[in-house]
């Protein structure tokens, strides 16, 4: 909510130029280790706090960093929120956990392999310490619970546990097998136990209750509601609703509303398939609700527009309520133009204002209240526009870069290839524009580098599964590589921490 | 380990059950919590099963949820209404867990002790629960504290009454939109508790409160609480409270307020009284039916007969009547649908001459309607129309639409209509029915959808039981015994069933000279489905005909089964002639 003050309070003058540090990776690979398919990474999230960060990889697996340079201890979350971090620090993340969220599956009826990728994880509402997320792949989207349980250990039974398991007719009363075959219903020894069995008016005293003796924890995750079967075409966004009930996901044609306690009906609000598809020319590429506005979202196309639609209008959105576009400039048009105009993906800033999307060459950004064309444009890699025929011709083009907004809304960044990303100040006046590498040294392509020795990364613990860089890539500021794309990042929701993933390694910088 | 005397091993594997790893055990170990308790007695119970419960709140939802319910009828097993409070404290946290399912479970099992808890107590230990609740840190807390105010509220001495009443008024502005839906749908619970003069000005704060707030799923549970909030109410403050914030939300910019404005609304005006609906709820009410989203018309839509009702006869033609026009000439089926399924009703508010005149031509053209779900809802109301006007006028329309169903070529929409043909039968009456309607009956038997052909069968013995055996005697069963010479045997099998059904309703007598000759010659089949269904069918029939009969006819007809080379006629033969002999010993 602070959002919009923070905005309005900066200063009159454009902000300095951020100095972007290394602060971690995990996963890093070791020199000629080969990257795994199913380790790349392929989705980045922070949650709402930033004391959380989680990954989801092309293996279904979904990974989850908590922060640790802040220890909450007695003091209320909400005012730690508040709370200057004195300078110098900066957002620190160690592994917490992780948890396999998807597995490949196959489509009998539809002859369709289903992969495990993961590609999109959103964070919901935390409760009683326990953490609660969305994931999605092509067609599934599973509702995740992590919470600290206590390991058990029960002493002070009634039976000795060994002698009961093979005890003859009555212990067997309660084997699984056969209370699971009765569902909860009671056995048939327990019957005589039923209201006419009379017990002493004193209780019988030679029964105990068993007695949990370990306080240990550990950290579960549990799968609450999968919402299945609602998705003809691959999902590519979900988006959580701030009244914190209904999410939507959207797929190439449709998206759909669902509240989070019902997975099993889904309401179609948008729906862009033609009578004949033959017809079909353009298709949903990213849609996301407002952040305060629990009845507007906004929907990118692969023809370049967004769409605001308002939920309060009609129960199947098909007309928007803004459609924001560039137009297209004259003479300028040939066979790429339309590729390269697809959104790959957009962003609310936080206070709901300004809309960033990013398109093949360019990131965007919209007020909400300008439909007649975007306020800024950043040129992510100009110099790639010659080459536009052999990324056609290897099928990078067709590459989704993501996009991230810093939580006061004055800078934006985006990935490239080379395992770059870029940071642009988006603030009037500002011609911040820095291009990082997702590496231990960040700034090497810049004429300085600044010396700053990298931390020990002795803590980490996914450092023996996951490599180091791949040597071909070190040539300094040389050829570019198509391979090595950037195309997942996050900004911290606070502070100036990005999180980007450079195939299996999750770097993190700082400034 | 302590050795457990024999008639105690049941009962001890109970309770260490509680702690299994497999969850289907500890659910079942929950669920006779009750027996665990009278084993350990009430002083026991109270002192070590109780806080063991509390404290094993990390359980998996399913186990929680059972524990809510079970902790709710546990006053008994702890000593009765003077220690009910213990069992506070285990609710306490159940009231809190993220699954929302086990929450509600828990305050309902809080509500349901708190209303049998003494005065005293409910100060002394009710009270202080829901306030910490209440100021609970995570949303959950407060969201089940919402629900459990009318409960203190009653015996709270006047100071805490009004903390109670300002607490509840920031729960209505708290944060967080889970706990201000919690706090709106639960305020009317509230309401009814508090005193008239403080009902006025706080609740009806926090109702002007909840009404504005930006989140579109608070306002809606506002809206769905007003006319329960609106009963409360002295009927002019009603009226000059809630009513205006009706017309407001009748106007709403968003369509999910005004779709449960049109569900509420009827009931809104039994609150209210005669004049405001005229002036503010009718024109609200006419917009809503007028809407530009088609599920708020249809909400609207299918209470159009419940407004009528409350309203005069000529409001209702001069006000709904022409809206209703216009909906049966709607764009999306849906409405129709939904206003086919009640229009009929209005029928009797209207009268026979506003009905010939206005409803009738309505009723007609949505008796021509091209989607199948708009006519069956107006057939399936006929009963309401024939009471006023008669039948006659609608038979022209009627038959067409009724053919036409009938042959619909989605199975689902013609075994709707055999659904209503005894209604219909009923209605029309033998003369029309032997004309038009018999006929149809018969081509269903034989239906190429299994579904259809059963509910023919079914079908003909309810039109047997509405006009009685003679007539049956004289329409259905020679048509009927017609098909036995059928070539394809599912044709044949329809028939057995029919017999099997319609038997019973004929009584012994046709039954042994009409249908018994036709499925004796039936057991004589090539196609052993028919054989071993003779073999069911003359086991239905025993109960049915006289017990010589029986011997004369059904045994022997069973004893040549028996012998059958297939082995499923040869097990069906058997079964029939063992409940034969079961019948034979019995009497």
């Amino acid at each position: 909510m602070n959002g919009g003050d923070e905005v309005a309070a900066a200063p009159a003058g454009p902000p300095q130029s951020l100095d972007w540090k290394f602060s971690q990776v995990f996963g890093e690979r070791t020199a000629g280790e080969e990257v795994q398919e199913v380790d790349i990474i392929s989705a980045i999230e922070f949650d709402k706090t930033g004391d959380h960060l989680a990954t989801g990889d092309r293996g279904g697996r979904v990974v989850l960093f908590e922060r640790t340079d802040t220890k909450d201890h007695g003091v209320p979350r909400r005012d730690l929120e508040r709370m200057e971090y004195p300078i110098g620090r900066h957002p620190e993340f160690r592994y917490k956990t992780e948890f396999q969220s998807h597995e490949p599956e196959f489509d009998y009826l539809k002859s369709l392999e289903i992969e495990e990728k993961i590609n999109k994880i959103r964070w919901c509402q935390t409760a009683n310490g326990a953490l609660f997320l969305l994931s999605t792949n092509d067609k599934t989207i599973k509702f995740w619970k992590v919470q600290e349980k206590k390991v058990k250990k029960i002493s002070d039974m009634n039976l000795d546990p060994s002698k009961a398991v093979g005890n003859g007719s009555i212990a067997s009363s309660s084997t699984p097998k056969l209370c699971l075959a009765n569902g909860g219903s009671p056995d048939r020894s327990y019957n005589y136990l039923g209201n006419d069995f009379s017990f002493p008016p004193g209780g019988l005293p030679s029964l105990r209750l068993p007695v949990v003796t370990s306080q240990e924890t550990n950290l579960v995750a549990r799968c609450r509601r999968v919402y299945a079967h609602a998705h003809d075409y691959h999902i590519n966004s979900v988006s959580n609703n701030s009244d914190g009930e209904t999410f939507i996901s959207a797929d190439d044609l449709r998206i759909n509303l669902w509240n989070l306690e019902i997975s099993n009906q889904s309401f179609n609000i948008v729906d862009v398939k033609p009578a004949n598809m033959e017809d079909l020319t353009e298709v949903i590429t990213s849609a996301e609700f407002h952040p305060t506005h629990c009845n507007t979202l906004a929907y990118s196309s692969s023809k370049g527009s967004i769409r605001v639609i308002d939920l309060r209008q009609s129960a199947l959105c098909d007309s928007h309520a803004k459609l924001f576009e560039e137009p297209e400039a004259p003479g300028s048009r040939s066979f790429f133009t339309e590729i390269i105009a697809s959104i790959s993906d957009i962003k609310f800033a936080r206070d709901g204002r300004y809309i960033l999307s990013r398109d093949y060459m360019t990131l965007k950004l919209w007020d909400i209240n300008m439909d007649s064309g975007p306020v800024a444009t950043f040129q992510v890699h100009e110099y790639l526009r010659p080459k536009l025929c052999d990324l056609y011709e290897n099928d990078s083009i067709f590459d989704k870069f993501e996009c991230c907004l810093s939580g006061d809304g004055l800078r934006v960044a985006t990935g490239s290839y080379s395992n770059l990303f870029r940071v642009f100040g988006c603030a009037p006046g500002s011609t911040e524009a820095t291009t990082l590498e997702a590496s231990k040294n960040p700034m090497r392509r810049q004429v300085q580098t600044p010396s700053r020795p990298s931390r020990s990364l002795s803590s980490i613990t996914r450092v023996v599964r996951r490599g180091a860089e791949n040597p071909g890539v070190d040539a300094n500021g040389n050829a570019f590589d198509f391979t090595t794309k950037l195309l997942h990042l996050a900004w911290h929701p606070t502070e100036n921490s990005i999180a980007c993933a450079a195939a299996n390694s999750l770097y993190m910088y700082y400034a | 380990m302590s050795t457990v005397e024999a008639p105690l091993y049941p009962i001890a594997v109970l309770i260490d059950e509680l702690k299994n790893d497999d969850i289907q055990i500890r659910l079942n170990s929950i669920r006779r919590l009750s027996t665990i308790a009278r084993a350990l007695g009430e002083e026991r119970t109270r002192s070590e099963l109780i806080p063991f419960l509390s404290e094993n709140n990390d359980d998996d939802d399913e186990v929680l949820l059972a524990m809510a319910e079970e902790l709710g009828v546990f006053i008994p097993y702890v000593g009765g209404v003077e220690h009910a409070y213990v069992l506070l404290t285990p609710l306490e946290t159940l009231c809190t867990v993220e699954e929302t399912c086990v929450r509600d479970k828990a305050v309902e099992s809080l509500c349901k002790i708190g209303s049998q808890m003494r005065e005293n107590d409910l100060i002394e230990w009710f009270t202080p629960l829901v306030k910490r609740l209440a100021a609970g840190e995570w949303f959950t807390a407060r969201v089940s504290a919402c629900g459990l105010f009318h409960i203190a509220y009653p015996s709270a001495p006047e100071t805490l009454k009004t903390e109670l009443r300002s607490i509840y008024g920031q729960l209505c502005q708290d944060d967080m939109p889970m706990v201000r839906r919690s706090a709106a749908s639960n305020l009317w619970k509230f309401a009814g508790t508090v005193e008239s003069a403080h009902l006025k000005a706080d609740i009806m704060q926090m109702f002007e409160d909840l009404t504005q707030d930006d989140q579109d799923t608070v306002r809606l549970l506002a809206v769905e609480g007003c006319a329960a909030l609106g009963k409360l109410l002295e009927p002019q403050d009603c009226a000059a409270r809630i009513l205006p914030v009706i017309v407001t939300f009748s106007q709403d910019k968003s369509w999910r307020v005004r779709y449960m404005v049109a569900n509420q609304l009827y009931e809104l005006c039994e609150a209210v009284g005669p004049e405001p609906i005229r002036t503010d709820l009718l024109p609200a009410y006419v917009r809503l039916l007028r809407d530009n989203e088609a599920e708020v018309r249809i909400a609207a839509a299918g209470k159009v007969t419940k407004f009528c009702q409350i309203l005069s006869p000529e409001l209702a033609i001069q006000h709904i009547l022409p809206c209703v026009k216009e909906l049966s000439l709607d764009s999306s089926q849906h409405v129709r649908a939904a206003l086919a399924s009640v229009v009929m009703g209005m029928a009797p508010v209207l009268g026979k001459d506003a009905t010939i005149e206005q409803l009738l031509p309505i009723f007609l053209s949505l008796l021509k309607d091209e989607f199948p779900d708009v006519r069956l809802n107006i057939i399936s109301k006929l009963d309401q129309v024939n009471q006023v006007i008669g039948i006659d006028l609608l038979s022209q329309s009627l038959l067409p639409a009724i053919v036409e169903l009938a042959e619909d070529r989605h199975w689902r929409v013609r075994l709707a209509i055999i659904e209503y043909i005894p209604l219909l039968a009923n209605q029309l009456g033998v003369g029309f029915f032997d004309d038009k309607l018999g006929g149809l009956c018969m081509q269903w038997l034989q239906d190429k959808v299994y579904s259809i052909r059963d509910a023919a069968a079914n079908n003909l013995k309810r039109l047997a039981e509405e006009f009685g055996p003679d007539w049956a005697m004289q329409h259905i069963i020679p048509q009927v015994l017609e098909i036995a010479n059928d070539s394809h045997y599912l044709h044949r099998m329809t028939l057995l069933r029919a017999i099997s059904l319609l038997g019973p309703v004929l009584g012994s007598e046709i039954t042994c000279s009409k249908l018994l000759p036709v499925v004796v010659n039936a057991s004589k089949d090539r196609v052993p489905n028919i054989k071993f269904n003779v073999a069911k069918v003359l086991q239905s029939l025993i109960s049915v005909v006289d017990q010589s009969v029986v011997e004369k006819t059904i045994r022997p007809c069973l004893v040549e089964l028996s012998e059958d080379p297939d082995v499923d006629v040869r097990y069906f033969a058997v079964q029939g002639l063992q409940s034969i002999d079961q019948v034979t010993m019995s009497s």
